[in-house]
């Protein structure tokens, strides 16, 4: 079985899957519950001043049969005291010596972040995590993702926490940010060890069409939340592809943001991730998934030979870049297996309404009976020539391996926009024609 | 001794109470997100009467649950019904591609009940408002399905209808001839009231075959539409077949009406003649009204019984016997009431049923029931229209798409034109031949709705199951040949 410890800037940990900063991270009663499901760490539930939540809290986007395939929260940092998280981050990490506890903290003023530094560290936390994401409540009293959204204030406060850090510190990174390196860039030059990303996004899930109020309601009105989960994933995933493909940042990545699986979890590695942060997942399923997260990665690392998740750790980086780097004589396009088809034609109409009109239906007569059990049933045929290769018709097939994006060899070289330019500058091509 | 009901009415009731019960909204929310939304979809190719299934489903997602009804109704007035009646697994569920991919088709007729339940709880009429009158009145015989059908499109065209019928009430089979634990007369009730709010008038207990009533119909009428359907059941022709516990199939079913089921006299020992789906119906419902044994006997093999397969289940679920191979001989009486039938086995050789000889048998039964097919009505078209040309089956001839009969005037739909198909069948007929009415009359071709899952077909090459009626049993029957 492939490694899966990790050494997260200076803290170790029996396995990168930590569950995130919310509601799951609550409690010492939580944490143990955790450790024993087999996580690997804790992020607590951010400490701060206690603050006063109300009811309700969450709301979902349901697709099509999928529950909470978005989820979204106007919760806000801990309620309870910090006398409190503190003293049971203290008794977990007795229970727990070798598992990962982070602290993650809130607060306002210099003296305020020393002080709660100085009690994360004694109360044998491995490392703390600076909350400059929370999108909701807090922001609007000047912390969370006020201090994230703006790199100067967070590179201060960063110093201020580093004067009093002895032990790793880990910079949270809000999304609601037009460019998130300028931020991780800022927490690099305050010193931070680390960074972690995504935090939660600026939503409102849905509107209630009978009140009008969107959810969550909480006394005839709602309030702008924190998405998150499955949905939420492809954002993450560019965000932590940004840090670690930007040279000045360089920092450790935590990955977070819609982390479900152990799939999911080798995505945030192979980009760059080397601890992994999971919430709503949790908090529709449980503890439990961990379970299948540990197993389905090693066996992941198994089969391609890695040996440990630093065999995988970044190998996807390199794989993306601008589009100008792009090959603009690669071809590609689609292939229909008639074994396969059954005949829905969701290729067609796909293509026909909402891409570039390549796929007619035919009459089945030259391929036998065609799809489906129902004869003289028109088939779906691809123009090749026509195609451009855009993958539509493929995600919108039902059947797994039905359509097949196929490359078809044009005899050119590899061009890009860059060479395209060049040529055209010095003569050696003519304009590729525009299409028709 | 005569037979007597042997159940109370709670017992009646708990048997008799409809198989299929509705979908919750959310069972009928997460089925409908199952559904491809295919383009050009073969459900709909598979439907007699072309419903545009995709679309119908997709608003049922929604939560546009009237939208679905209204999707429904309008290519198939009785929409309800066939929601409940159709041999879905035959027709639309039989054609979803689901079928080649997981193998579990889209539930689509509970679906279409679903929406047609919502409106009709609601009292919601989702009918298009009838055309402005064009002078032009037409008189439907018969408020089945295929009368029914017939009506509500030529109101919808504007022309002043009237529908006779010989019953004290309309509807036809869905109201007099469905097992109760697939569907309520109430359901049937319902769509003639629907029908009636188009303006169509209904003329209920007159019998258009005394006298010269037909030839006066057709004198007033711009044209007559014919959808008398089937008569009684086929003779057996063996001895004792006039005893009183000998009774035809569907005259029994049409009986749990007339009573309180508790009141239903049932025989202990049933045997029900025959082994179609009205046999089905029989021989399930007597089981269900306490008789002891209920016992199919039908002539030929297992293979070749007329029964859908589901239809067969649900009667060996209920405890029915079936006796394949196996002929009555007669009806033996005691006391001039049926105690027993001579039974023998057949052999069947090259398609031709022969009796065995020497292996006839007494059972015991005190009740017989006859669903051996029904009696073509040759009689009685032969009086209502002398000169309408018969084909060799007994059906009514007819051109296919207008529904013409040889007599310009006169229009034919439903069993009397097909010698007997599904209730959907019947209804799409009777709306063809409303098209045809109105062609014949007017010159105008009526064409269908652009549906929006298939916008942009070309006509020829695909069509919807009302223009190209297709059943899959059927194509898959020829397919297998070619």
């Amino acid at each position: 079985m492939a490694d899966l410890s990790i050494d997260f800037a200076g803290i170790r940990s029996p396995n990168p899957f930590w569950v995130a900063s919310g509601p799951p991270s609550n409690t010492a009663y939580q944490a143990h519950r955790a450790f024993e499901a087999g996580w690997g760490g804790v992020v607590w539930k951010t400490i701060g001043e206690p603050i006063v939540n109300v009811a309700s809290r969450y709301s979902a986007l349901h697709l099509a049969g999928m529950r909470m395939a978005g989820f979204n929260n106007i919760e806000l940092i801990s309620d309870r005291s910090p006398e409190t998280n503190f003293r049971e981050i203290a008794e977990v990490k007795r229970r727990w010596p070798k598992h990962t506890v982070i602290a993650s903290l809130m607060v306002d003023t210099r003296e305020r972040w020393h002080e709660f530094v100085k009690r994360s560290a004694d109360a044998g936390a491995d490392g703390i995590e600076l909350n400059f994401g929370c999108p909701h409540g807090m922001c609007e009293r000047g912390m969370g993702s006020a201090v994230g959204q703006n790199p100067d204030v967070a590179e201060t406060i960063v110093g201020w926490v580093m004067e009093a850090a002895t032990i790793p510190v880990i910079v949270k990174l809000t999304p609601n940010i037009t460019n998130v390196v300028f931020a991780a860039r800022a927490a690099k030059r305050a010193g931070a060890d680390a960074i972690s990303l995504i935090n939660t996004i600026n939503s409102i899930t849905n509107v209630n069409l009978d009140t009008l109020v969107p959810e969550p309601f909480v006394a005839g009105r709602s309030s702008h939340g924190g998405y998150c989960g499955p949905a939420v994933k492809p954002i993450a995933l560019n965000m932590v592809h940004a840090c670690a493909g930007d040279p000045e940042v360089g920092l450790p990545i935590s990955g977070i943001g819609g982390i479900a699986t152990w799939r999911d979890a080798a995505e945030f590695v192979a980009l760059g991730s080397t601890s992994l942060q999971v919430c709503t997942a949790i908090m529709h399923h449980g503890f439990r998934i961990v379970d299948d997260m540990k197993d389905g990665l090693s066996a992941y690392l198994d089969s391609k030979g890695m040996r440990s998740l630093a065999d995988l750790r970044g190998r996807a980086v390199p794989h993306v870049g601008d589009w100008q780097q792009l090959d603009l004589h690669y071809k590609r396009e689609a292939r229909i297996d008639y074994e396969k088809c059954i005949g829905c034609n969701l290729c067609h109409i796909a293509c026909e309404d909402g891409a570039h009109q390549c796929i007619d239906l035919v009459d089945p007569a030259p391929y036998g009976l065609g799809p489906g059990r129902v004869p003289g049933k028109p088939v779906p045929k691809v123009r090749e020539g026509d195609c451009v290769g855009c993958n539509l018709c493929s995600l919108v097939c039902p059947v797994d391996g039905c359509i097949t994006m196929t490359p078809v060899d044009t005899g050119r070289a590899a061009m890009t926009w860059h060479d395209y330019q060049s040529r055209l500058a010095s003569g050696a091509m003519q304009p590729i024609p525009p299409h028709p | 001794m005569p037979i007597q009901p042997l159940i109370d009415a709670a017992t009646a009731e708990t048997n008799l109470a409809e198989v299929k019960r509705p979908f919750t909204p959310q069972e009928a929310t997460t089925e409908a997100d199952r559904c491809l939304f295919c383009y050009d979809a073969p459900c709909i190719k598979a439907c007699p009467t072309g419903i545009d299934i995709p679309t119908f489903i997709r608003r049922i997602a929604t939560g546009n649950l009237v939208g679905a009804a209204r999707t429904i109704l309008e290519a198939n007035v009785l929409g309800a019904s066939c929601a409940r009646v159709c041999p879905t697994q035959m027709l639309c569920e039989g054609a979803c591609v689901l079928v080649d991919l997981e193998h579990q088709p889209i539930r689509i007729g509970r679906l279409q009940r679903h929406a047609t339940d919502h409106v009709a709880a609601l009292g919601i009429d989702v009918l298009p408002a009838p055309g402005e009158p064009n002078g032009r009145r037409v008189a439907v015989i018969g408020a089945g399905p295929a009368g029914l059908g017939c009506a509500a499109e030529l109101a919808r065209l504007g022309y002043a209808v009237t529908v006779y019928d010989k019953k004290p009430v309309g509807g036809g089979l869905n109201t007099y001839g469905i097992a109760l634990y697939k569907m309520r007369p109430e359901v049937s009730l319902d769509e003639v009231q629907a029908i009636a709010r188009l303006g169509v008038a209904f003329r209920f207990g007159v019998d258009v075959g005394v006298g010269d009533e037909a030839a006066q119909l057709l004198r007033d009428h711009d044209a007559v539409f014919l959808g008398i359907g089937l008569g009684g059941a086929n003779r057996l022709d063996i001895p004792g077949e006039d005893l009183p516990e000998v009774v035809d199939a569907l005259d029994f079913i049409e009986g749990l009406r007339a009573r309180p089921l508790d009141e239903v006299p049932v025989g202990r020992r049933v045997a029900v003649i025959g082994c179609g789906n009205t046999a089905i119906d029989a021989v399930t419902q007597a089981k269900r009204l306490g008789a002891e044994e209920a016992t199919i006997i039908y002539r030929r093999g297992e293979q070749e019984m007329s029964a859908y397969p589901f239809e067969y289940e649900l009667a060996k679920a209920d405890g029915a016997t079936f006796l394949f191979n196996t002929v009555p001989i007669e009806v033996i009486s005691n006391d001039g009431h049926v105690v027993a039938l001579t039974l023998a086995t057949t052999d069947v050789r090259d398609g031709r049923v022969r009796v065995v000889p020497g292996s006839e048998w007494t059972q015991p039964c005190d009740l017989v029931l006859k669903a051996v097919g029904q009696e073509k009505q040759i009689g009685l078209v032969e009086r209502l229209f002398p000169g309408l040309a018969i084909d060799a089956k007994g059906r009514v001839a007819h051109d296919p798409v207008s529904m013409q009969t040889n007599l310009p005037k006169v229009f034919v739909g439903g069993d009397a034109a097909s010698g007997g198909r599904e209730v959907v069948n019947a209804v799409a007929e009777g709306k063809k031949a409303a098209r045809g009415i109105h062609a014949s009359l007017t010159g105008e071709q009526v064409r269908g709705p652009v549906q929006p899952s298939r916008l942009g077909m070309p006509d020829g090459a695909t069509g919807s199951g009302f223009d190209h009626p297709i059943r899959v049993h059927e194509l898959e029957a020829a397919l297998k040949q070619g």
